[in-house]
């Protein structure tokens, strides 16, 4: 069955505009899960489309691919821990790369199939820019996820691995990877358009390596931009709409939200890429000198709690590492009980990736409007009783806002250190991610809870 | 007056198009910036329309292998994606 063009472009429309509202509905938890049913009826509309078009004859292998794809995408959906999803969206920004790459080269093989060739089989030099653009962002974002995914799964350390001339050797291979596209752009040399790809993935190793943990962030953000760029330049060859839309509401996306998490640690976009931050700032941190941190035990901040009227709950990445947010549901429960009013403060780049305190938050049932952001809530802290952190360390350094020499000087922070006293949960004194001290352990006001989070949260439920 | 280039009219969507992306990602409650990842994602797969078309002639190729890899690995993230979304989403509650 074959439908004409026109009805196929409109198909595509369709398609776009739902893909559109797919994200409008994000708006609010209320309207978004209308809008995934949005996403998921313009999928499907641009995937029957293309199906019946004619240059489609052969279904064995399309089903097949779309069987096991099914199968395999669903379980590993299904079963992911919330506490994991940073590495599968890494894992999944690599697929939509990989894609890229080999649709790329598909396109190459066998040109008369996307109409992008003449009668003697040569393609259209835009055709040719697009498509070696397309591969190449392709092949940067999949080699890039797969390191990301490397280091937020813990397969490698999430150190930044830095070395001396890094940024030439990127520089260098970039240079030769846009020798390459224009080779082949002027001469559509497959073994041109391989090696231009083969430096890309090089390039996408290169340099996510010297990016740290907590950087995460905007490591996934970024590549989520790149994934949707790279269909874009898909979209491109294919004059595909959908797929031209598609990518770049998705580029914009990804670059939107690497903005939010830059802007969120006051650090600009190009020093969290050229990297290496952490393993350098140590140096300036350990100035803990004689001063001396008061620290209590889950009793005393059962008590401490009990007798609030207001407590703010302040969650980071140690959180999720101990799996401890049932836990400090439970305690909220019981605090609730004792006439209590407790509410969560969620710091913008708490977490491995943007929202990711709030997606646990909601896993262990905690209502959303419990849960605020940092403008929201910051100003409330000097009117709360307790502030309860969690797992979360740099976000609350009140150096960030007194200190001219901190590192993280001018980065916002949730201002913890206003509440009329603070629980630290931590396993130590150590320093945070940045490499500096942290002052609140130090204050008067301030009680540090040495322990595991997950354990001493229990043992407060248990107090209660 | 002459008509433009096809490729005029795609630039003209594609910008457009990332217009309409930053209007609506800004929007976005920050809450729901996790899924909003796996739900952009799992639209990215729209890919797998080029590899539908790769993948759909008789005879086998080296275009029809490419393509057949590219349609597993899309399907993976279209199904995995819309699934995962739906699942956080899912448990997104207002108070009792």
């Amino acid at each position: 069955m074959a439908i004409s063009g026109n009805l196929t472009a409109i198909a595509y429309l369709a398609a776009s505009v739902l893909f559109i509202l797919a994200l409008r509905g994000l708006s609010s938890p209320e309207t978004a899960r209308t809008g995934n049913l949005y996403g998921i009826s313009g999928m499907t509309i641009a995937i029957l489309t293309t199906a019946i078009s004619p240059e489609v004859v052969s279904y064995g292998w399309i089903l097949a691919a779309f069987a096991i794809g099914g199968l395999v995408g669903t379980t590993v959906a299904l079963k992911i821990r919330m506490a994991a999803m940073p590495q599968l969206v890494a894992a999944f920004h690599s697929l939509v790369g990989m894609a890229a790459v080999l649709v790329a080269g598909a396109a190459l093989d066998n040109p008369g199939a996307y109409g992008i060739a003449d009668a003697t089989g040569a393609i259209f030099p835009p055709s040719r820019v697009e498509m070696g653009l397309g591969a190449a962002i392709g092949a940067i974002t999949f080699s890039g996820s797969v390191v990301a995914f490397t280091k937020l799964q813990g397969l490698v350390s999430g150190n930044p691995v830095v070395f001396p001339g890094q940024h030439w050797l990127n520089l260098l291979l970039g240079t030769a990877a846009v020798a390459l596209l224009v080779g082949f752009a002027l001469e559509q040399s497959p073994g041109m358009f391989w090696a231009m790809t083969a430096l890309s993935f090089l390039i996408g190793v290169l340099i996510i390596i010297p990016i740290g943990g907590a950087d995460m962030p905007v490591v996934i953000s970024m590549l989520n931009s790149y994934s949707g760029w790279a269909a874009a330049g898909i979209g491109f060859t294919l004059q595909n709409p959908a797929l031209i839309v598609t990518g770049a509401l998705v580029g914009s996306s990804g670059a939107i939200l690497s903005y939010i998490m830059c802007r969120a640690m006051n650090r600009s976009f190009f020093s969290v890429i050229l990297g290496g931050f952490g393993a350098a700032a140590t140096a300036g941190g350990g100035g803990a000198g004689d001063r001396s941190a008061k620290s209590g035990s889950a009793e005393d901040a059962a008590f401490i709690m009990k007798n609030a009227g207001s407590v703010i709950v302040v969650p980071g990445y140690g959180m999720a590492v101990a799996q401890a947010q049932h836990a400090v549901r439970e305690m909220a429960d019981k605090l609730r009980e004792e006439g209590v009013r407790v509410r969560y403060a969620i710091h913008p780049v708490a977490g491995r990736m943007p929202g990711h305190m709030n997606v646990l938050l909601a896993e262990a049932n905690v209502p959303y409007d419990d849960v605020a952001e940092l403008e929201e809530i910051n100003s409330d802290f000097a009117s709360t009783d307790v502030a309860f952190v969690i797992g979360a360390n740099d976000v609350t350094n009140p150096a960030a806002r007194n200190d001219p020499d901190s590192p993280i000087y001018g980065m916002p922070i949730l201002d913890v250190d206003k509440a009329r006293s603070v629980l630290f949960v931590k396993r130590s004194l150590s320093p945070g991610y940045a490499g500096i001290d942290n002052d609140l352990f130090y204050r008067d006001n301030t009680m540090m809870l040495f322990a595991d989070a997950k354990q001493l949260t229990e043992d407060v439920v248990s107090a209660l | 007056m002459e008509t433009a280039d096809p490729f005029v009219f795609q630039i003209t969507i594609f910008v457009l198009a990332i217009f309409v992306g930053y209007y609506v990602v800004w929007s976005v409650t920050p809450a729901l910036h996790t899924p909003l990842m796996s739900v952009t994602n799992a639209i990215s797969s729209v890919i797998i329309v080029g590899a539908l078309i790769a993948a759909g002639p008789d005879e086998p190729s080296m275009a029809k292998v490419l393509g057949f890899v590219a349609m597993t690995l899309a399907a993976v993230n279209i199904f995995g994606g819309f699934t995962v979304t739906q699942r956080m989403l899912g448990m997104f509650r207002r108070k009792k």
